[in-house]
């Protein structure tokens, strides 16, 4: 495929110095060969990466207007809004962009779950995953604090002072990343600069990400591997053109709240300039941290660890038991679709997300029909942590899978390897 | 180039490999630590060390917030009971064991930190009108910690007790916090 022929002569000029378009070609053209049974689950990896390019686009264009420090930066905000010429397009789309990254990259984790994308020989590209969703929710923090409401401030307090549960030096930590002796102007500065520079850092993972994709291929909804050519179409116009379709249609959702309900995920306290001596009575995080908030919230005092301490523990192994996941699955089938009782397991796993999400959104005293918050929480983080450590390796042992079909073109065909015809 | 001269080569190879490899990773270690201090609060911000509080205008029952380090410090003068009811407390009762009279210089004049001990927010209770909690001290919203009229945690996710900075009585009425 590298030896694709070129015509025009500046083309060729360049590509024998740098392939560039082979490399190009080979990565999202018509030289990268692509399962042809990918459905619309597949679409969301191309979603979320064309949502990365927005972000630092409308990122780049905000920070031209605005001021990091704490005196001008609620300022500079509202005057993006109301002066920058088109200001509040950018903000909106960078405000909403946030919400729908995250929701378009759990979408793509749930398909990998289904599907079983993380299995051999597709570890690493999992984990670097993993590193992907981290990195991205420390720059979606970060993001959060700089317009200096109410919200961000007291959402950079709270979640800068998780580290302060280290034991010994959580204190000096805490002193370390606020520059100063409570979230302030040394904060803010920082914060700024870490938001620009994160996104960057994704894209460097996400190159990575890709890189490790290309080398075994994309898995598919069967989960068998490609076999030969007859499995595979070209990404280009195949999957271009799905995947642009796909961009439509999440377009026109985008859009809808970037034009329509450009406040829905934010919270209206966010609107009130930063108060160092004011708690708002209802400190909530923005949707997408609600699971990991309420297994922070839920743990209690274990033995000699605090409640404090725990409740940290737990809220970075939330993210972080996915790492091991790779190996906690022994099944050898990969697609749900032919593990019986994983998939009903995934979508129990699925619900109590939800749950999770739900519980971090209320008040840990707030009682729900007679059963107070707390205890759902409890139950919903246990249960989610039971999941990747007892159920996942119990299932992939006991259960006895249903025969995959033989590849994927005979899934297709009803036949077996005559998909070449 | 006999055995044994080859195997000295060696050892003297290995020697200088090691000897450079924990002499590049001092100087590395010894080249980052400016760029992680530098994170440190600064020399200005260290310098806004102290605050000055005149406790004449603030009467039995009353509270007010001062700014300290960029932290709320509440300052409550104490009523009677809210003192009786604090020095009557048992040792054994309480989450993070200390005497009231070990948090306070004189017993009217209760000085702490305002920030909640369990993720920084600050509790309510400064004003007659906010909730108090189940001890009649302060009471944290966030997630729930309710302080006694000493500051104790009493009950909640909290680890430890409001913490009362160091103070001195500059005069009977003014107080120099840090």
């Amino acid at each position: 495929m590298s030896n694709k022929f070129y015509e025009n002569p500046v083309i060729k000029w360049i590509e024998y110095r740098l392939p560039i378009f082979s490399f190009i070609d080979e990565s999202v053209g018509s030289g990268y060969p692509t399962p042809k049974n990918l459905n619309y689950w597949w679409n969301f990896g191309s979603l979320a990466g064309i949502v990365l390019t927005i972000m630092i686009v409308t990122g780049i264009v905000l920070a031209m207007s605005y001021t990091p420090h704490v005196d001008y930066a609620f300022e500079s905000v509202e005057r993006i809004m109301r002066d920058v010429n088109y200001g509040w397009l950018m903000r909106y789309i960078h405000m909403n962009g946030g919400s729908m990254f995250f929701l378009l990259v759990y979408i793509h984790m749930f398909r990998g779950l289904y599907y079983g994308s993380y299995k051999e020989p597709r570890e690493l590209l999992w984990i670097i995953g993993v590193f992907i969703i981290l990195a991205m929710m420390a720059t979606a923090f970060m993001g959060y604090v700089l317009p200096w409401g109410q919200q961000s401030f007291w959402a950079a307090t709270v979640i800068t002072n998780l580290f302060s549960a280290v034991p010994l030096i959580g204190d000096s930590i805490v002193t370390w990343l606020w520059g100063g002796f409570s979230v302030d102007n040394p904060t803010l500065n920082r914060f700024f600069s870490f938001h620009y520079l994160l996104p960057f850092v994704i894209f460097a993972l996400v190159f990575v990400h890709l890189w490790a994709l290309h080398v075994h291929k994309s898995n598919n909804p069967i989960g068998v591997d490609i076999k030969g050519p007859q499995d595979t179409i070209p990404f280009h116009p195949y999957y271009t053109m799905k995947d642009l379709y796909g961009l439509g249609v999440f377009m026109i959702f985008f859009m809808f709240f970037v034009f329509f309900a450009p406040n829905f995920f934010a919270e209206p306290d966010n609107y009130i300039k930063a108060n160092p001596l004011v708690t708002p009575t209802h400190i909530v995080p923005e949707w997408y941290f609600l699971p990991a908030y309420a297994v922070l919230r839920a743990v209690p005092d274990i033995w000699f660890i605090s409640a404090k301490l725990g409740g940290v523990i737990a809220m970075f192994g939330f993210t972080l038991v996915l790492l091991l996941l790779p190996w906690l699955d022994r099944s050898p089938v990969r697609s749900a679709r032919f593990r019986p009782i994983y998939r009903q397991f995934f979508w129990v796993f699925f619900i109590d997300c939800i749950i999770l999400g739900w519980v971090g959104a209320n008040t840990p005293d707030a009682v729900f029909h007679g059963i107070p918050f707390l205890w759902i929480g409890r139950a919903a983080t246990v249960y989610y942590f039971a999941h990747f450590l007892i159920l996942i390796p119990l299932i992939s042992i006991l259960e006895k899978p249903k025969m995959p079909p033989q590849s994927i073109s005979a899934a297709v065909t009803g036949t077996a390897s005559k998909g070449a015809e | 180039m006999s055995e044994t001269a080859s195997s000295d080569d060696k050892t003297r190879r290995d020697f200088l490999l090691l000897s450079t490899i924990a002499v590049g990773a001092v100087g590395s270690g010894l080249a980052v630590w400016p760029f992680v201090d530098s994170m440190n609060p600064a020399a200005d911000t260290l310098a806004l060390s102290t605050t000055e509080v005149d406790l004449e205008p603030i009467e039995e029952g009353q509270s007010i917030t001062v700014v300290w380090q960029g932290k709320p410090v509440f300052v409550r003068h104490r009523t009677a009971e809210e003192i009786k009811a604090a020095e009557a407390v048992a040792l054994e009762d309480l989450i993070d064991p200390q005497a009231d009279k070990d948090r306070v210089k004189k017993s009217e004049w209760l000085i702490m930190v305002g920030i909640c001990t369990h993720l920084g927010c600050i509790p309510l209770g400064q004003k007659a009108s906010d909730p108090k909690g189940e001890f009649g001290g302060w009471f944290c919203p966030c997630h729930g910690s309710h302080y006694d009229t000493s500051g104790r945690i009493r009950k909640g996710p909290a680890p430890k007790n409001l913490p009362v900075p160091a103070y001195q009585y500059l005069t009977d009425t003014t107080v120099k916090i840090g």
